[in-house]
This record gives C-alpha cells, structure tokens and sequence, in this order.
C-alpha cells in the first residue's frame, strides 16, 4: 500500500515535470528541425545570424572576465577581512539580482540615451553606447554582475585566510601566494561561477532589448534576433536559433552538474 | 576597523577599492540614475504619470498574475521538492537537473516555445480549443509564464529545508498515533512554512518585473494584457524617459514593500 501511494507520488511529479519543463523544450527542437537538417543550417548560416552570433560572443568576452576579476577582488575583501559596512556591500553586490531586466537596460538609457544624463555631451563628441555595442556590454555586465562574487564568497570565507597565511610567512609575495595558493583552492567554484556568468550573458534578453535599438546585423544579439524572426513570422528560423541557445543552456546545466560533484555536491545556485 | 589581519594578508586595499569603483560605475550610479529622474515631472507629474489607467491596468496584471503564479507554484513546488528529497528512483539525478530549465533556458526562448505550445494550434493549446479556453495572447498565457519561470525558485529554497528536517518528530507523531495525513499538516508543514514563504517571495519578485518569458506569449494588448516592464519600454520608446524611470522605480518599490511584508510574515511562523 505504502509503496503503491509512493509510486503514485513519484509518477505524478515526473508528469508533472514533463509538462511543465520538458514540454517546453521538446517544441524548441522539433519546430526547429520540422523542416529538416537543411533549413537549420540555412538559418544559422544566413549572414544576419552569423553577425547575431559574433555579436553574442564579443558581448560575453568582455563583459564575463570583467565580471570575474572583479567578483574575484570583491570575494577577496568580503571573504577574508573583516570590514565595516561589509554586508551592505554584499547586498549592493547582489542588487542586480533582485531587478527586473527591463529596467537593468532603462538605467543606461537614463545615463546615456539621447535624452540622458551624459546624453548631449556625448552626442558632441560623437560617441554612441546606447543601440551600440558599449551599451549592450554595459547591460550585460550589470545583469550577470553578482554571479562570480556570490559563487566564491561563501567558500572564501569558510576556507579562512589560514594557508594564505602560512605562505606569506614562508616568504612568498602577495600575487604568488593568489595565484599558488589562493587560485587552485577557489578554482572550481570560480568556474562555476563564470559558467553561469556566461550563460545569463548570452542568453540576455530584457536587459540588451532595451538598450539594442534592434538594427539588423548590427545590434541584434542571438535571443534578440530570435524575437525579431519571430515577430517576421520566420518560424523555423526563429527556433533554430532557438535550439542554439537551448544547447547552450543544456551544456550550461550539465557543466554544473559536473562541478557540483567537483565541488562536493552541496552548492546550487540559483541561475 | 580592524586591521589585525590586513596586517597578514595583503590585497584589501587594492581588492576594496577595485570593488567599490566597480559597484558605484555599475550598480549605484545608474540606479541614482533611475532614482533621480522622475522627478523632473515634479511630485503631481509623477503622480498623474502612474495612475494612468493603463498605467494601473498593468502593474495590476503583472502584480496579480505574479501573485496568483507564485500562489500555484508553491504546492507544484513542495510537492517536486519532497519526491526529489524524499525518494529514490531511477533517473532522480536527471530529473533533479531539469529542475532549473526555466532558469537556464533564455527568457526569448522560453517565450517563444511557450507561445507555440499554447498557440490554438499547439500541442497543448489545440486540446484547450474544445473547452473554450484560450491562453495564448491572454492573461492566461501571462500567468502561465510566470509559473514556468518561477518554480525552481520554490524548488531549490525547499530542497535543502525539507532535507534537514529531523524525521524523529514525524516519527514521533505517528507513534502517537497520528495518521499521515495529520502528520504532513500539524508536523510537517508548519515547519516548512517560513520556506514556503520565502520560496513565494522569490517567484514573486521574479514574476513583477519578468519580461522576455511573457511578452510573446501574453499579446500585448493595452489594458488587458499589457505588463508593467513592456509599459517601460514604450515609454522609452516614446522618449519619455521620466515617465518610464517613475514606472520603475513604482515596481521597484512596490516589490520591495511587499517582501518587506513577507519577511515580516516568515518571522512571525518560524518556529520558536
């Protein structure tokens, strides 16, 4: 009887978790290949995705190293002194966290768009960030901002300065005993914390739109492109470069799996 | 400040600085930005720029359907986390995993397979077609939305809570005599009740200000299914960039109010 209602139980949730998380999935890959291999390749190989694509990767390769050496001084002081003030900056830290993407871009806008703060200053000097690339970078960094600092904080701070000290004493100088010491203790967690950064880089959709001005080829990243060919009705387009982005997503989670278990099993961090 | 250990390690100043710069250039300064600029509407402009009717129409849809999401996926949640916690069966690995699709999966993404799954003529919107129900391109689909991106959220707050909790009491209570039942209600869940409700304030806070999830799916018409965040955009796009900061900084506020009011709540049901 017992196992029954347990067998019921567990039967329940796994229908339950397919409709609601596989579902969604499943219709991304097969509206994509609903057409077959070759309309996949067409619509990722069509200039405009490829100009998509180069423009998601740039975006991620400045913004995420910004993020993690930052995140990483930021672990470094919060994680190994006491300070006062200390836990507010933790919670400034993880503001980005707790608002909305849309709003994560209409800051910069405020800043920097034609009717923003430095707008007409920078308008004189011919400078363009927002509906260019250095606004996308800024919205970027300031949405994937908390990650690297909140993967490693805890664990810096459990780990205790103790062997930190200990090199120091033997001799070694600040930056060998970061990169000797300090570094291959933190590296998984570091990883972990990168790999998350990149993936919410990548995947940006509110916060980039925002600032974007959705000009074609030049501005559009890969999830604002998926919007702007599904707006045109290019339904295997839109989903093909969808299913990119879902395989990013899915290579992302089993990473993480893999460095949960590297790491002992015990963290999970929301992304 | 204590300076004891800074006499050890090194770094704190160059660490400190470099943090603080990168705060105030990344985070401060453009929420002073968005703090700041409403204002230049005076207090009655700001007034009269949020209580617009399609102003109130839309923080009332994203706040409810945000609200009534977070409401479902509670017992959705606990029920997925007590199986995960509870149970061993094949595949749990797996499955454990997939509990954080809709965090990893990008909100276009989620929006648009959503939109075609609940389309009339998706896989599940055309079994909806003979009842009558339609949730594409309404507050229906809104709501949908928020409760796909908002689960895990109950998911991993529950998870390590009901871990943790010590088995003797429930053991203790069916000794007792309780029935199962009994124990799940009187045992059980008022000591998950503080996670149950910090794991409703989590998908909440989500569902306000969602974007990306929503807009494909909800139709976008004005008043009725119209959310705050794309009212933002519009805005901008109006170039009224006073009106779109008032708007913002109204959601910020009123999110930050009710888990305020929230937290308040858990306090008051934690266990002594």
């Amino acid at each position: 009887m017992t196992k029954l209602r347990h067998a019921a139980l567990i039967a329940l949730t796994l229908i339950l978790m397919t409709l609601l998380l596989l579902l969604p999935l499943g219709i991304i890959f097969t509206q994509a290949f609903s057409r077959g291999w070759g309309a996949v390749v067409d619509a990722l190989t069509d200039p405009e995705a490829m100009d998509a694509i180069r423009l998601t990767l740039m975006v991620a390769a400045v913004s995420v190293p910004l993020n993690a050496v930052c995140g990483t001084a930021a672990a470094w002081c919060i994680g190994r002194f006491q300070f006062p003030g200390r836990s507010l900056l933790t919670t400034v830290i993880e503001l980005p966290f707790s608002v909305s993407p849309v709003i994560s871009g209409l800051v910069w806008v405020l800043l920097f768009g034609a009717n923003g703060w430095f707008g007409s200053w920078l308008d004189g000097h011919g400078v363009r960030i927002i509906f260019a690339l250095p606004g996308l970078i800024l919205a970027t960094v300031f949405v994937t901002f908390p990650f690297v600092a909140r993967a490693l904080i805890p664990l810096m701070r459990e780990q205790g300065a103790a062997e930190e000290e200990a090199a120091l004493t033997l001799g070694a100088t600040g930056w060998q005993t970061f990169f000797r010491v300090t570094l291959p203790n933190i590296r998984w967690a570091l990883l972990y914390g990168v790999l998350l950064c990149n993936a919410r880089a990548m995947g940006e959709f509110g916060a980039v739109a925002v600032v974007s001005g959705h000009i074609r080829g030049q501005t559009l990243t890969m999830p604002l492109y998926v919007e702007a060919l599904f707006n045109d009705y290019d339904w295997v387009g839109a989903f093909s470069v969808a299913a990119l982005l879902s395989l990013l997503a899915l290579v992302t989670l089993g990473l993480r799996f893999l460095l949960e278990r590297q790491m002992g099993g015990s963290r999970r961090d929301i992304i | 400040m204590r300076l004891a250990r800074r006499a050890v390690l090194p770094g704190f100043g160059l660490t400190l600085g470099l943090t603080l710069t990168w705060v105030s250039l990344i985070v401060l300064l453009p929420l002073a930005a968005l703090a700041l600029r409403p204002w230049e509407l005076g207090v009655s402009g700001v007034w009269y720029s949020l209580t617009e009717p399609r102003v109130l129409a839309a923080l009332r849809l994203s706040f409810g359907a945000a609200t009534l999401a977070a409401a479902i996926n509670v017992p959705l949640g606990l029920l997925i986390a007590w199986v995960m916690v509870r149970y061993r069966f094949p595949g749990r690995g797996l499955a454990d995993s997939v509990i954080d699709m809709p965090l990893a999966l990008p909100t276009a993404v989620a929006g648009i397979s959503l939109t075609a799954l609940f389309a009339p003529k998706g896989w599940v919107g055309a079994l909806l077609v003979p009842f009558g129900i339609k949730v594409a391109y309404t507050p229906l689909g809104v709501l949908v939305a928020l409760i796909f991106v908002g689960l895990p959220f109950v998911v991993r707050m529950l998870e390590p809570v009901i871990l943790d909790l010590p088995a003797e009491a429930e053991q203790a209570a069916a000794t007792l005599g309780a029935t199962r039942l009994q124990t799940i209600w009187r045992v059980t869940l008022p000591a998950l009740g503080p996670t149950l409700l910090a794991g409703f304030g989590a998908a909440l806070a989500r569902g306000v200000g969602e974007y990306g999830s929503v807009i494909f799916i909800a139709g976008n018409m004005p008043m009725v299914s119209e959310i705050a965040p794309l009212l933002i955009v519009i805005r901008l796009e109006q170039l009224d960039y006073a009106g779109a900061a008032a708007l913002g900084v109204a959601m910020l506020l009123l999110s930050f109010v009710i888990l305020l009011v929230i937290n308040r709540l858990q306090r008051r049901f934690a266990p002594a």
